[in-house]
């Protein structure tokens, strides 16, 4: 029993029901969102620590045990994601104090902010399907508001997709809950685990996870992101960095939780599935972000890529790959934060998002123009930045499943995404300048301190691999092996 | 019974993917509205339909209900509620704006 794992969840909610009180103070909606991410992060700190020395910890929710009651586990990997996201949300609400606007300030944007990060966290820590079903609900809710807040014309029109498709994904979600309910008569995934491994997965179980496996490839963009480029592209750039580090992520997330969890017993259907699915998202996301000549289209894209090429390390199942991927996760929520960032000031200071309309932006910004610089070699995996060292791993350990077409594919892939951002790179920072001082529609004051922390951190991801290893390989020990899950959450009984 | 309940269950879903597939918004509403009872009374029916007492721990002698179900029914019902209401206050704030409530015209990048 460990009391510290609620509160990255109850922090966020609470910050944002007290914020809805003083609802003109924006100070302080500023002051307490920033307080709110920091605590997050100092408790996932100590979280870390207790985890490494002393193992998997979890809390049974109103004293009731186990299988029965609702369960919070924090594992290595669950608490290394949360860490991230406090990361992650600091920078983009640091990023929005001055590039938001007052009026969605007023209308409780902040709020919104940490309600969505309390689903996040949440689904990070839960280790109850049905909980995870809610908090997907509560981070999907306060998305909805996000994405549709301002209430543009284009917002509304892709709000009301993206509300639609999500609402379809969460029915789906609770058929498979019902029918895996029915087949186990459990909702712990520990449980689920034991019973699963007990029943044997057989072809009904594995329809099930496949129909689970949709669900999340919905929210996660694999493959089926046919909704993706539209949604991420219509709300303020804040909030788009925010999407892309932290909701797609909780869908890979969820995927590499039940398919290393509970239906593992047949990665020859179910793995394969997902790899393939890789193949085709990495594949589609890449020609995306060569296709377009667009900045916001091309760097949508490259989310998908970047889903594509974390799942690609887990099908491949080996504890390599797996390693690559959860390197690759943080690496992703990181820079994929940094490029949205950069990608909306540059749109904020010219006023256009297309690429043949912008030159030579970097004699007025080399600020700006050298941390695109750095963040589109870490997407693209150029050593030694943050994405190189996922990389490796992810491809050695599709070769060392057999899946060298994979691999192959994740490779080919990757020099097309660094074709896409050099692309952008070239027609908007280099060139000759044509923007004047009165032509520009904004400043960067205020907005390069959020992308500057950034950029230091996936340099120093990059070069500080070593100090993350031990931590990174505990998630990866917890992913591989189940029964340290199952015996943290469900002691003697399990076994 | 599971088997009555089961075909009603994939008529409510057969009507709400009919709604889905219309181009008025509202109705789109409607139809995922009608999927969601659907939903709700699919996972009651896996829970085992029986005729049974109270679902109250200590009775003996007397088959009890499992609670579960019931109390996931309950979540999924106020979370569907939510979603839904949103959902209808959001679809009439884009008729307000945009003029239309027709899919067909929603579609594209021509409005950027």
């Amino acid at each position: 029993m460990n009391n510290l794992i609620i509160l990255p969840v109850i922090i966020p909610i609470i910050t944002g029901m007290v914020l809805v009180i003083f609802r003109n103070n924006i100070w302080l909606h500023r002051f307490l969102s920033l307080l709110a991410t920091v605590l997050i992060g100092i408790v996932s700190v100590l979280l870390l620590e207790q985890i490494r020395t002393k193992g998997i910890q979890i809390l049974c929710l109103g004293g009731w045990e186990a299988p029965f009651g609702i369960t919070l586990v924090a594992d290595m990997l669950a608490v290394l994601l949360v860490l991230v996201t406090a990361i992650v949300t600091f920078c983009c609400l640091c990023y929005a104090f001055s590039s938001i606007g007052a009026e969605r300030e007023r209308h409780y944007f902040y709020s919104f902010c940490l309600f969505l990060i309390a689903g996040v966290n949440g689904a990070f820590l839960t280790g109850d399907i049905f909980n995870m079903f809610v908090c997907f609900e509560v981070m999907l809710v306060a998305s909805y508001v996000l994405i549709s807040l301002g209430g543009s014309r284009i917002q509304l029109r892709e709000s009301a997709k993206y509300i639609l498709i999500n609402m379809i994904s969460s029915f789906l979600f609770l058929v498979a809950i019902a029918f895996l309910y029915s087949m186990t008569g459990t909702l712990n995934m520990a449980d689920l685990s034991v019973r699963v491994a007990e029943a044997g997965q057989g072809g009904l179980m594995t329809a099930v996870s496949l129909l689970f496996l949709f669900v999340f490839s919905l929210k996660a963009g694999l493959f089926l992101f046919f909704w993706l480029p539209g949604s991420y592209s219509v709300p303020p750039t804040a909030i788009a960095a925010i999407f892309a580090a932290l909701l797609t992520k909780v869908g890979i997330y969820a995927i590499i939780r039940l398919f290393s969890l509970v239906f593992y017993h047949d990665p020859g259907v179910t793995h394969l599935f997902i790899g393939i699915l890789a193949a085709a998202s990495m594949v589609l996301g890449a020609m995306g972000a060569v296709a377009y000549w667009d900045i916001k289209r091309i760097i949508t894209y490259t989310v998908v890529v970047g889903v594509g090429f974390v799942l690609a390390g887990f099908a491949s199942f080996s504890l390599v790959g797996i390693r690559g991927s959860v390197y690759y996760l943080i690496h992703d929520m990181v820079v994929k934060a940094l490029i949205f960032l950069i990608g909306g000031t540059v749109i904020h200071l010219t006023g256009t998002g297309k690429l043949r309309e912008m030159s030579g932006l970097i004699r007025m910004y080399p600020k700006l123009g050298w941390m695109f610089f750095i963040a589109a070699l870490s997407v693209s995996g150029i050593p030694p930045l943050s994405g190189f060292i996922g990389k490796i791993f992810i491809t050695e350990g599709t070769f060392q499943s057999g899946y060298y077409w994979l691999g192959g594919i994740g490779l080919i892939t990757s020099l097309m995404v660094l074709y896409s951002v050099m692309k952008i790179f070239m027609n908007v920072f280099w060139g000759y300048t044509n923007l004047t001082e009165d032509m520009q529609k904004g400043t960067t004051r205020g907005l390069l301190l959020p992308m500057a922390i950034l950029t230091l951190l996936t340099i120093a991801l990059g070069l500080g691999t070593e100090g993350i290893h031990e931590y990174v390989d505990f998630a990866v020990e917890g992913l591989m092996n189940p029964n340290l899950y199952i015996d943290a959450v469900l002691g003697f009984k399990g076994q | 019974m599971e088997t009555c309940m089961s075909i009603v269950v994939g008529i409510l879903f057969a009507i709400g993917t009919y709604l889905i597939l219309s181009k008025t918004l509202l109705r789109i509403i409607l139809g995922t509205s009608i999927i969601g009872h659907g939903v709700n009374l699919l996972i009651l029916t896996m829970g085992g339909l029986k005729k049974g007492g109270p679902p109250i721990l200590g009775l003996q002698g007397i088959t009890f209900t499992d609670p579960l179900p019931q109390a996931l029914v309950l979540t999924a019902i106020v979370i569907n509620f939510a979603t839904t209401a949103l959902f209808l206050v959001l679809s009439y704030r884009t008729y307000r704006v945009l003029g239309t409530d027709d899919l067909e015209q929603l579609r594209g990048y021509e409005n950027e």
